[in-house]
C-alpha cells in the first residue's frame, strides 16, 4: 500500500488525535480488507480480521516504535489475526521458520507446459478468470498463502513481508517460490482448458 | 528431451523467483536465458510464471476498496463515528 497523501503523524496518533486515526482507517483499510478476503475467502471473516487489526492498532499504538513503516506494522498485525482465525478451524498451523511444509520433499517441479500466456486480453479479465485466480489462492498452504499475498498482491518487499511476518528473507523467498510455481500448476490447467475450448469452437 | 537437459531445469528451479523478480546475479541469470532459450519446456514454465505473478498484481489494482456497510460498521466499533462522513 502506498504512504499516499499528507503523512500520517504518528505523534498524533499516540497522543489520541481521533481524527488522524480515522485517517489512518481510511489509507489502510482498503488493502488490510483485501488481505483478508484473499486469506480467508469468505466477507464475514475478513471484516472480522478488518476490525480486529484496527482495534489491536489502536490498542498497541504505544508500542509501536517505528523500526517498520506504519504499513508494515498494520500488516503484521492483520496477518496474525488473519492466521489466528484461520487456525481456529486448524489448529496445526505454525508460522515459525521450520514450519513442516518446508522440510517436506514435496516436488515442485513444473508438470504442465500448456503455453496459455496467447490467450486473448479478455480471457484474463473475465469475472470468471477473477474467481479461478482467488480460488487457486485458496487453494495453497496457509503459510505460503500469507508470503504470497503480502509480497505478490499487496506488493511488499521481501525484506518488508519478512518483517510482518517475523520470518527470515530465506524462508520468506523458499515460500514465495513454491507459492508461485503451485499457482502457476493450477492455473496452467484452468486456462490450459479455456485454450481448449477455444481452439473447439 | 535429453536426460542432461532434464537436470538442468530442476537446478534452474530453486532460482525461478529471483530470476523473475530481476534480482538474481547476472551469471545465474545469463545460465537462466541460456537453457530456456534450447528448452522449450523451461520457455513456457517462466513465460506463465511471469503471467501468473502479473495477472495477480493487476487483480489487486482492481480491487482494495472497503464496501460502504463495511467502513461504516468498522467506523463504528472503533468509536470514530463522528469521522464517518469524510
Ligand atoms: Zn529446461
Amino acid at each position: 500500500m502506498s504512504e499516499n497523501k499528507t503523512e500520517i503523524s504518528v505523534e498524533a496518533l499516540r497522543a489520541g488525535d481521533r481524527e488522524e486515526f480515522s485517517r489512518l482507517v481510511d489509507t489502510y483499510s482498503g488493502p488490510i480488507y483485501r488481505l483478508a478476503l484473499k486469506m480467508l475467502g469468505i466477507p464475514t471473516d475478513a471484516e472480522d480480521v478488518l476490525q480486529n487489526t484496527f482495534l489491536k492498532a489502536f490498542q498497541h499504538l504505544k508500542e509501536f516504535e517505528g523500526r517498520s513503516s506504519l504499513s508494515t506494522w498494520l500488516y503484521r498485525i492483520a496477518s496474525n489475526e488473519a492466521l489466528m482465525l484461520l487456525r481456529k478451524h486448524r489448529p496445526e498451523i505454525t508460522l515459525s521458520d521450520a514450519a513442516p511444509e518446508d522440510d517436506d520433499n514435496s516436488d515442485y517441479s513444473p508438470a504442465q507446459f500448456t503455453d496459455w500466456c496467447c490467450l486473448p486480453e479478455d480471457e484474463f479479465l473475465s469475472s470468471e478468470s477473477q474467481a479461478a485466480l482467488d480460488r487457486a489462492v485458496q487453494h495453497l498452504p496457509e503459510t505460503q498463502r500469507i508470503v504470497f499475498v503480502l509480497r505478490d498482491i499487496e506488493g511488499l518487499s521481501i525484506q518488508e513481508t519478512s518483517e510482518a511476518l517475523n520470518l527470515s528473507e530465506t524462508a520468506v523467498k523458499t515460500r514465495l517460490l513454491r507459492a508461485r510455481l503451485r499457482l502457476r500448476e493450477e492455473l496452467s490447467t484452468y486456462y490450459g482448458e479455456r485454450l481448449d475450448k477455444r481452439s473447439k469452437e | 528431451m535429453i536426460e542432461h537437459e532434464h537436470s538442468k531445469c530442476r537446478s534452474l528451479l530453486g532460482s525461478l523467483s529471483d530470476f523473475v523478480d530481476g534480482t538474481l546475479g547476472e551469471e545465474l541469470c545469463e545460465a537462466i536465458e541460456r537453457h530456456v532459450a534450447e528448452c522449450q519446456n523451461c520457455h513456457v514454465v517462466v513465460d506463465t510464471l511471469r503471467k501468473t505473478i502479473s495477472l495477480y498484481h493487476e487483480s489487486a489494482a482492481e480491487a482494495g476498496e472497503v464496501p460502504v456497510a463495511v467502513r461504516e460498521r468498522l467506523f463504528r466499533t472503533l468509536n470514530l463515528d463522528d469521522y464517518i462522513r469524510h
